[in-house]
């Protein structure tokens, strides 16, 4: 097993700068997955480790030797390609024997070796049919299994279910989850599908336009994102983001989105040095942390529910003030109408502030407010417990959405 | 009449008169004695000229030396043809203008190119024995060297068109299957032969039929540049049989035997590209 590092990785194509200097340590048995938009230089990346696009300068090192000036096939790297890459004129037996072959492995271990792989994979069935008979699902599992019988250093994927349809894609990635699992091989896997990369990440790395934006695991990214891209490219839907102005009301902080102002604790004041009101700042607070009421309370703001999208399991309304649009999670069927009179406020624990000029975080973490009002005693976790005035959902965060 | 009538009424009729009935007229005169140089009718003998020529060791002789011919002009083009699409097949300045430039031998005229040859395998002033230093070598009188020297010819013009077919079939082995390979830790010379070579085969395949049928019926080559017993190939006793000997029955018979053979190898040929293709 293998550790994997990136220093200073910088390379070219042509006039494009694909990866600006990115540096990267991948530890022993750790499932990283390179997240980011298609062109951030994420799959480059990705293939520059295993050997098979050259990198302009920087070191990679695995277990702290260099290995760049190696070829692909000296550096004990497995890889699964997008396009499974399967040898057409060979059986299912023969591609998952290549690897070993071609190092002139003994005929009875390459045997051992194949079965044994095709067995966890469950396509022991499929040993003697060719690629072209298969469907796509099963092709993936060879290709996963011929980057598997080397038993390889680490494992390199990139977007190895992006093509299968979305029901396959999802049980994939529980098998990719278990094989992981059982073989604790150091793998980087590359997507663009941000569900993906939370359910299969141990640490994310997010990418856009060849510079690593942030890297932690999939709860950090998701409740801390560095900066804007980041916040608004993990979480679907959207996190909503709206330039604000923060100022000092009746010694509390005050966030106000156009005519929409939103009271927030007191802390925000001394966090944000305020001396004078603030408006080189954005404020971004994700859909579930917009709390919606359909009764009037202290701190909710009256706003008309717009447009209703059910997801099943709950519901993302778009909350409508004036031309500020501000995009709310709910209780299934928590409000019951487009054009329903309601009420908003916004979580202090789950506000982001960012920097207008560079859109880095500037890390504030407020407390949630401190409930005072009887009805909400103690069930605040549970909001949809008798509490139908309250249409907070509370599910876990990571779980929000489905990316198509 | 529909407008796809207009063109097919034409092509067939076409067929019909100059493909078809000449090929059935000609199977009838290979059962008589015709000779179509006197005015003698012609007398239905069976299967006389067949047996005739079968038994002949003369048009045996013929035969083998084709087949030796065949042999080797095939596997030089084949050897030239696909060296020089794996020579093509990577990104090189020029690439355009050297594949046409290769291209070049196979647009000529076949009696162009013997004429060309025999004046460069002349024993006097010829290049060829002036660059390999031979002195006066006579290529084309000499028995042994004769049929050799045709068949150089013949892969010189015909090793281009090998290479062209190849060329189309390495492009289109996808680049990610050598990625995958290189992945797989496979070296130069295995991944050559268990990937380049199965996926080249059947194009390859079809290269080789379209030559062996070609070398089969050589006729132009070999008889624009030499005159020697020793290369004497079936299609040159043929001409002679009809056009010299005026024995019209007789070579009908040997036409048809021709075609039997060039048919019966090309069917193995097919045999085997079929297989390819089920891969």
């Amino acid at each position: 097993m293998a550790e994997i590092e990136l220093r200073h990785i910088d390379k070219h194509f042509g006039v494009v700068h694909v990866i600006k200097d990115v540096s990267l340590t991948v530890k022993d048995r750790e499932f990283v997955v390179f997240l980011g938009p298609s062109g951030c230089g994420k799959t480059t990346t990705l293939r520059a480790i295993a050997g098979l696009e050259e990198i302009d300068s920087g070191d990679i090192l695995l277990d702290g030797k260099p290995i760049q000036n190696l070829r692909a096939a000296d550096r004990d790297i497995a890889f699964v390609f997008q396009n499974y890459a399967l040898y057409p004129h060979f059986t299912v037996y023969q591609n998952l024997a290549f690897p070993l072959e071609a190092v002139r492995t003994p005929r009875a271990e390459v045997e051992q070796v194949v079965r044994s792989v095709a067995k966890s994979l469950g396509i022991s069935h499929l040993l003697r049919a060719r690629p072209s008979a298969l469907s796509g699902g099963d092709m993936q599992r060879i290709a996963i299994g011929r980057a598997l019988v080397r038993r390889p250093k680490a494992l390199l994927l990139d977007e190895p279910i992006g093509s299968l349809d979305a029901k396959l894609r999802e049980q994939m990635r529980v098998e990719l989850k278990r094989l992981h699992y059982e073989n604790g091989s150091t793998s980087i896997y590359v997507t663009h599908d941000q569900v993906e990369a939370m359910s299969l990440a141990d640490r994310i790395v997010v990418m856009n336009e060849g510079v690593l934006q942030q890297v932690g695991t999939p709860t950090e990214v998701y409740l801390y994102p560095a900066n804007l891209f980041v916040a608004q490219f993990i979480g679907s839907p959207v996190m909503n983001v709206a330039p604000t102005v923060v100022r000092e009301v009746d010694g509390a902080a005050e966030v106000a989105l156009d005519g929409l102002k939103f009271g927030m604790p007191a802390d925000l004041i001394g966090m944000l040095n305020l001396k004078a009101a603030r408006s080189d700042l954005s404020l971004g607070i994700r859909p579930e942390g917009v709390e919606v009421s359909l009764a009037e309370r202290p701190g909710y703001r009256p706003v008309e529910a717009h447009l209703i999208q059910p997801y099943g399991g709950f519901d993302i309304v778009d909350l409508k003030s004036g031309d500020r649009t501000l995009r709310a999670r709910t209780v299934s069927g928590f409000v019951p109408r487009p054009g329903t009179p309601v009420f908003a406020r916004i979580d202090p624990a789950q506000a982001h502030f960012f920097d207008n000029q560079t859109g880095a975080s500037l890390g504030i973490r407020l407390e949630r407010f401190q409930e005072k009002m009887p009805e909400f005693s103690g069930s605040k976790a549970l909001p949809n417990k008798g509490l139908d005035h309250f249409g907070v959902s509370a599910e876990t965060p990571g779980e929000a959405g489905q990316g198509a | 009449m529909t407008i796809r009538n207009v063109f097919v009424i034409p092509t067939v009729l076409f067929l019909i008169v100059f493909n078809v009935f000449p090929l059935l007229y000609s199977l009838g005169y290979s059962f008589t004695d015709f000779r179509a140089s006197t005015k003698d009718p012609a007398n239905f003998i069976g299967l006389k000229n067949y047996t005739d020529l079968l038994s002949d060791p003369f048009i045996w002789r013929n035969f083998t030396i084709t087949a030796h011919y065949v042999m080797v002009s095939v596997v030089g083009q084949v050897i030239v043809g696909f060296g020089l699409a794996l020579l093509l097949n990577r990104q090189m300045p020029f690439k355009g203008l050297l594949t046409t430039l290769l291209l070049l031998p196979m647009m000529l005229s076949m009696a162009v190119v013997g004429l060309f040859w025999k004046l460069l395998y002349d024993p006097n002033f010829g290049i060829i024995n002036y660059v390999l230093g031979l002195g006066r070598f006579e290529w084309l009188a000499d028995p042994d060297f004769a049929l050799y020297a045709v068949a150089l010819t013949d892969i010189w013009m015909w090793s281009p068109f090998v290479m062209l077919l190849s060329l189309a079939g390495l492009s289109a082995v996808p680049k990610h299957l050598y990625e995958a390979a290189a992945i797989d830790r496979a070296g130069r010379f295995y991944t050559f032969f268990r990937i380049t070579l199965p996926l080249v085969a059947p194009i390859l395949l079809i290269a080789i039929i379209f030559r062996t049928m070609e070398a089969f019926k050589t006729f132009d080559l070999a008889y624009v540049m030499t005159s020697q017993p020793t290369t004497e190939v079936v299609s040159i006793r043929l001409y002679k049989m009809a056009f010299q000997e005026w024995q019209t029955g007789k070579s009908c018979a040997l036409a048809y035997i021709v075609l039997i053979m060039v048919l019966c190898i090309t069917n193995v040929y097919v045999k085997y590209l079929n297989k390819a293709k089920e891969r």
